[in-house]
C-alpha cells in the first residue's frame, strides 16, 4: 500500500438562495475541468452537486436566505468525492421512496425527483449527521485511470 | 445569477415556448409563469423548443409534469423539440420518454396537433 500522492481539494461556502445555484455549477465546472475528468462525467457532477445544494436550500433551510451551504471537493486516487454541508433542518433520506413516474404524473406531484437523479448520476450517496447539527451529504464518482 | 431567458410566440392555434440557457431552481419559476398565462388564456397546445437550453435540473422537469395532466385533459399536450442530447438524456433518465412526445423538429411537432385537429 503506497500513501495517497497528488490529493486536491477546494472548497467554497455560500449562501442558501437559488441564485446561488450558478455559481455553484461554475465552481463545480471549473474543479472537475482543471482535474481532466471528462465533460460527459462533468456533466452529471454539476446536476447531481446541484440538486442536492437545492435540496438544501428547499428542504433543510425552507428557502431562507441566511442559511449556508459547504461544499468540499477532494480529488484522490481516481475517486472525486464532494461533501456538502449545511446546518438546517435535517431529514431522513432513507424514507422518501424512489419515485414512479406515472403515480407522479397522476398526482401532479414534482418533488422528490432530485434525490433520484442524484443516486443515478453519481457512484455512491452517503446521508450523515455531523456534531453540530450539521447534515452531510458525500457524493462520489470514480473516475477512469 | 443564472442566465436564462423564456420566449412564447403562436404558431397558428399551438403555443410554441422558447427556452434558452439554464433551466434550474431559481429559473423555473420564469417558465411557470408562462405556463400559467396559457392556462388563463386557454391555450392548451404547447410545443416546448430546447434548441437553445444547455441545462437542465429536475426543478425545469417537474414545470412540465405539474402542467401536462391539465393541457391532456382540455385536448391538448406539451410536446418537446429540438432537444440537445445531453439535456436530453437527463428526461431519459427519468423516465419521460414514456410520458412525453420529443421530436428532432418544432414543426414536426406543431404537425401532430395539425392531424389531431
Amino acid at each position: 500500500m503506497s500513501a495517497s500522492k497528488n490529493i486536491l481539494k477546494k472548497e467554497i461556502v455560500v449562501k442558501s438562495t437559488t441564485d446561488n445555484l450558478a455559481m455553484i455549477r461554475d465552481f463545480m465546472k471549473n474543479t472537475t475541468t482543471e482535474l481532466g475528468i471528462p465533460d460527459e462525467i462533468i456533466g452529471k457532477i454539476i446536476l447531481a452537486v446541484d440538486e442536492a445544494c437545492t435540496n438544501i436550500i428547499k428542504h433543510a433551510y425552507k428557502y431562507s436566505p441566511d442559511g449556508q451551504i459547504f461544499i468540499a471537493t477532494r480529488f484522490a486516487d481516481s475517486k472525486f468525492s464532494i461533501a456538502i454541508t449545511d446546518e438546517g433542518q435535517h431529514f431522513d433520506p432513507g424514507k422518501i421512496p424512489d419515485p414512479d413516474l406515472n403515480e407522479y404524473y397522476k398526482q401532479k406531484r414534482i418533488g422528490g425527483l432530485g434525490m433520484f437523479l442524484i443516486k443515478k448520476l453519481m457512484d455512491e450517496v452517503n446521508y450523515s449527521t455531523l456534531s453540530g447539527n450539521k447534515n452531510q451529504v458525500v457524493l462520489v464518482k470514480y473516475l477512469p485511470h | 445569477m443564472a442566465d436564462f431567458n423564456v420566449n412564447l410566440r403562436g404558431v397558428g392555434p399551438v403555443s410554441v415556448i422558447d427556452v434558452k440557457g439554464y433551466l434550474d431552481a431559481h429559473t423555473a419559476p420564469e417558465l411557470e409563469n408562462v405556463f400559467n398565462k396559457l392556462l388563463d388564456t386557454k391555450q392548451f397546445k404547447v410545443v416546448v423548443n430546447f434548441d437553445d437550453l444547455k441545462y437542465i435540473s429536475s426543478a425545469g422537469l417537474g414545470v412540465f409534469m405539474a402542467y401536462v395532466e391539465t393541457m391532456r385533459e382540455n385536448m391538448g399536450d406539451i410536446k418537446f423539440s429540438n432537444m440537445q442530447e445531453n439535456v436530453y438524456n437527463i428526461f431519459d433518465l427519468l423516465g419521460f420518454p414514456i410520458l412525453y412526445e420529443f421530436y428532432k423538429d418544432e414543426n414536426e411537432a406543431i404537425k401532430k396537433f395539425d392531424l389531431l385537429g
